[in-house]
């Protein structure tokens, strides 16, 4: 686990190969954090993977998170690992949702890590985020036919209004 | 003891008797009476029918611990009711208990499976969450599995105690025998209100009405 000074180390270095790869940092619990700009975030990831010294070539979870009410409001976070030290770094992309009706895209990193394959049409499925370069991209977990993406804040809870009397008294 | 003993051996004696002929006239109406019922095809068909039913072994979600594999084990032991054979095949079945959620995307599978039994068949739909969706109400789960299929009876609960699936067992055999006792009677106080087809007022029945009705009652609740 980079400790704080490791992560602006870190952060220093892609900063020389890649000017403006890293917008900020966040070391929150003992989690090293590296916000990156979306357009460069292959760079990123290849740069953590491949430059020697780092070599965080394990990727054990690409998720996403809508954080609705701010702005970006789509996190896609990778969390890489380095097997041989045991150490972990979690990269975050935000998007924001183009508003004209599109989706928002990224790049795929299947080609880097064939894991994220299954995991990005995960993403893709609940929260409608593109990765572009995506060998199959299609619905996993949802039927083929489903409209809409069902982990986005802005989607209806779903379900049906329990009829109680009190609710019938008064409202209905 | 010594009472029952010597009444079979009268039963006996007279069915010697009606054998050899002995019995005539009025002896051996009251005889035939006493041993023969007569029913109809379809009534006697029903009772065979809800006496053997091979349940579907199909679990759905945690409700499946409680129906199809608690009930059939030796503590509670469905095969009292006559349907410890539970089927691997939905052709071979003839009801499937709904043990759990449905998904969106088991739907249809289930009602894939309800669709390859063969007629007659019955479905319960056991627990909160195949009746009404119970705590998932989101975007993945059906909202009552009588959206999709035809259900004969549900089973409160989340989830409901095998005795409370076996009770549910036993209305849906009544059901079958074309006797569905509701127990709202019972629910609003209200067992003595029957109106009756033939005979007196409500708070008097003749004679062979009350003694049919009571008969009837006897059946439908021992």
């Amino acid at each position: 686990m980079p400790d704080a000074p490791g992560l602006e180390l870190i952060r220093g270095e892609i900063e020389r190969d890649h000017p403006g790869a890293v917008t900020s940092t966040s070391f929150d619990r003992e989690q090293a954090a590296l916000l990156v700009d979306p357009a460069q975030l292959i760079a990123v990831l290849t740069w953590l993977r491949n430059t020697p010294g780092q070599g965080y070539r394990f990727l054990s979870s690409l998720h996403a998170a809508d954080y609705l009410p701010a702005e970006p409001r789509f996190g896609v976070h990778y969390e890489l690992i380095n097997r041989e030290r045991v150490e972990r770094i979690r990269v975050k992309a935000m998007l924001s949702d183009p508003g004209d009706g599109s989706l928002p895209q990224l790049d795929s990193c299947v080609e880097l890590f064939p894991t994220a394959n299954f995991q990005e049409r995960e993403v893709f499925d609940f929260f409608g985020i593109e990765f572009r370069g995506h060998p199959e991209l299609t619905r996993i977990l949802l039927p083929e036919d489903y409209v809409g993406w069902p982990q986005r804040r802005d989607f209806p809870v779903g379900g049906e209004p329990v009829t109680f009397t009190y609710n019938e008294r008064n409202y209905g | 003891m010594e009472i029952e003993r010597r009444s079979f051996t009268a039963r006996q004696a007279s069915a010697r008797d009606m054998l050899r002929g002995d019995l005539e006239g009025e002896d051996l109406e009251r005889y035939v009476e006493e041993k023969v019922v007569t029913t109809t095809f379809e009534k006697m068909l029903n009772l065979a029918r809800s006496n053997s039913i091979f349940p579907l072994t199909f679990g759905l979600a945690c409700c499946a611990i409680e129906a199809p594999i608690s009930i059939v084990t030796a503590r509670y032991d469905l095969a009292r009711f006559g349907a410890e054979a539970l089927r691997a095949s939905p052709r071979q079945a003839d009801l499937i208990i709904l043990s759990g959620r449905v998904s969106i995307k088991m739907a249809p599978v289930v009602r894939r499976l309800y669709d390859q039994m063969l007629e007659p068949k019955w479905a319960i739909s056991m627990g909160a969450c195949s009746s009404s969706g119970g705590m998932f109400a989101n975007y993945a789960v059906v909202q009552g599995a009588d959206k999709f299929m035809p259900i004969d009876l549900h089973i409160p609960g989340c989830p409901p105690r095998p005795e409370a699936v076996m009770y549910g067992f036993t209305k849906l055999q009544r059901k079958i025998q074309g006797n569905p006792d509701q127990g709202w009677r019972q629910r609003y106080n209200a067992v003595g209100t029957e109106e009756w087809a033939r005979g007196g007022p409500a708070s008097t029945p003749s004679p062979e009405a009350a003694e049919a009705y009571l008969a009837a009652r006897e059946m439908s609740l021992a």
